[in-house]
């Protein structure tokens, strides 16, 4: 299964980011063979509408889960629309989250879990 | 002539000044309009007893997809400069409270899978205020983010008649809801306290009116709350101080009342107009050096 989870930096050892729809990095990550690849999130400067932008994004890419903390109403809704499951993180290096997804310890959420955040100009 | 009343932040008497200018030009005969801009907390009716006697909803048109004609080509999503329209799983869907109605993804549809639909954003209301005052305002959907076409449709139903003075009350701050309610103005007064954060504000506001081309002059309120850096600040900045407004028990009590400052003080009306003689002659000075 394809994995996305949000984080700081390009590297599997970057910091885990809270941040969904903003967050300045998505590794995806193949949970069988835990390889990886680092993807610049576009939505990280949107304007606005950056949760479903985002959520097109990792769903384009082919993620089936997604590990963030907070998810905003709408990206919430997207995410439901693309069928990706939304599990919750605290904190720790991308590593160590995708450690603890694959020993089942992250919890997923069937709500959004943040604010609607709107740019406006 | 077209005259904005701004502030740079909130809880300035903006909307104190704007009213009992309006009161004041109205009491004198002149045809007054008064345009509450200030959307999503609109106050000025109470200053102005205004009665509202009618009434039209604000709609824009977001978009409806037609799933036995669309083919997933995510064609839409592509164009959509706001994220409102997003293809997943072969899907389009819309976030009606990210559009902003512009029309790319129906236009783009390669299927003409999308057809408009409109959406209320807020109402617009109009009505007499005191003194003969042609009085409306426009007021947003809670919850409703998208406030721009609020403001300019409200203007473009109430267009003022070339002898008709009026005045725009702007919502507090710098934002696109600023702009918008400033647009086509002829002269814009802002108000400001004579704080360090009044001082702030005003330099942004300043920027802004510069960036529009648009002539400015300050009203100080509260004056006698801070020090003099408004003053200076002006004074670099070739802005007329029209009017000072001194910090006052009586005043505040009335302003909190929902009293123009007219009716606090009635020295004040003639005050008022003769800020408003200044203007015009502002104005026709422009007029002349160009
Ligand atoms: S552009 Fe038209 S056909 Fe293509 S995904 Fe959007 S609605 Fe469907
Ligand atoms: S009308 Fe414009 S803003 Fe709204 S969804 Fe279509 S492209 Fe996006």
């Amino acid at each position: 299964m394809k994995i996305a989870i949000s984080a700081n930096m390009n590297t599997i050892e970057a910091q885990f980011s809270q941040r969904f729809g903003r967050c300045d990095f998505f590794i995806l990550i193949d949970s069988e063979t835990r390889a990886w690849e680092a993807f610049h999130n576009p939505a990280a400067s949107a304007r606005g509408g950056a949760g479903p932008q985002a959520v097109q994004f990792i769903a384009d890419k082919g993620s089936e889960a997604i590990i963030s903390g907070r998810y905003g109403p709408s990206a919430f809704t997207a995410l439901e629309a693309a069928g990706i499951k939304a599990y919750l993180a605290e904190d720790g290096t991308v590593n160590e989250v995708l450690d603890k997804f694959l020993a089942d310890e992250l919890e997923s959420t069937t709500a959004a879990t943040g604010p609607e955040l709107h740019g406006r100009g | 002539m077209i005259i904005a009343v701004a502030s740079g932040k909130g809880g300035t008497g903006k909307t104190t000044v704007a009213a009992s200018l309006a009161t004041a030009l109205a009491e004198m005969g002149k045809p007054v309009s008064f345009l509450d801009c200030d959307v999503e907390a609109p106050n000025a009716h109470l200053f102005l007893g205004a009665v509202f006697d009618q009434r039209r909803d604000v709609d824009m048109l977001i978009p409806q997809v037609d799933e036995s004609l669309c083919t997933g080509c995510g064609r839409c999503a592509e164009v959509c400069e706001f994220h409102a329209i997003v293809v997943l799983g072969g899907k389009p869907l819309v976030f009606s409270e990210l559009c902003h109605g512009c029309g790319s993804c129906t236009l783009e549809c390669p299927e003409k899978a999308i057809s408009e639909i409109p959406k209320t954003l807020g109402i617009l209301e109009s009505g007499p205020g005191g003194a003969q005052i042609n009085f409306a305002r426009g007021l947003l959907n809670v919850g409703e983010p998208m406030a721009v076409p609020v403001i300019s449709q409200l203007k473009k139903w109430q267009v003022p008649s070339p002898e008709e003075i009026l005045i725009l009350d702007s919502p507090p701050g710098t934002s696109c809801l600023v702009v918008e309610s400033m647009r086509g103005a002829d002269f814009v007064i802002l108000v400001t306290e004579p704080t360090p954060f009044g001082l702030h504000d005003l330099k942004l506001a300043v920027q802004l009116t510069e960036e529009l081309g648009l002539p400015a002059g300050v009203i100080v309120n509260r004056d006698g709350v801070g020090d003099t850096k408004v003053d200076d600040f002006c004074q670099e900045a070739g802005l007329p101080i029209l009017m000072r407004i001194p910090l006052e028990r009586k005043i505040g009590a009335g302003i909190a009342a929902g009293q123009p400052l007219t009716e606090i003080y009635p020295s004040y009306g003639d005050r008022f107009r003769q800020m408003f003689q200044q203007l015009e002659g502002i104005l026709a000075d422009r007029k002349a050096e160009r």
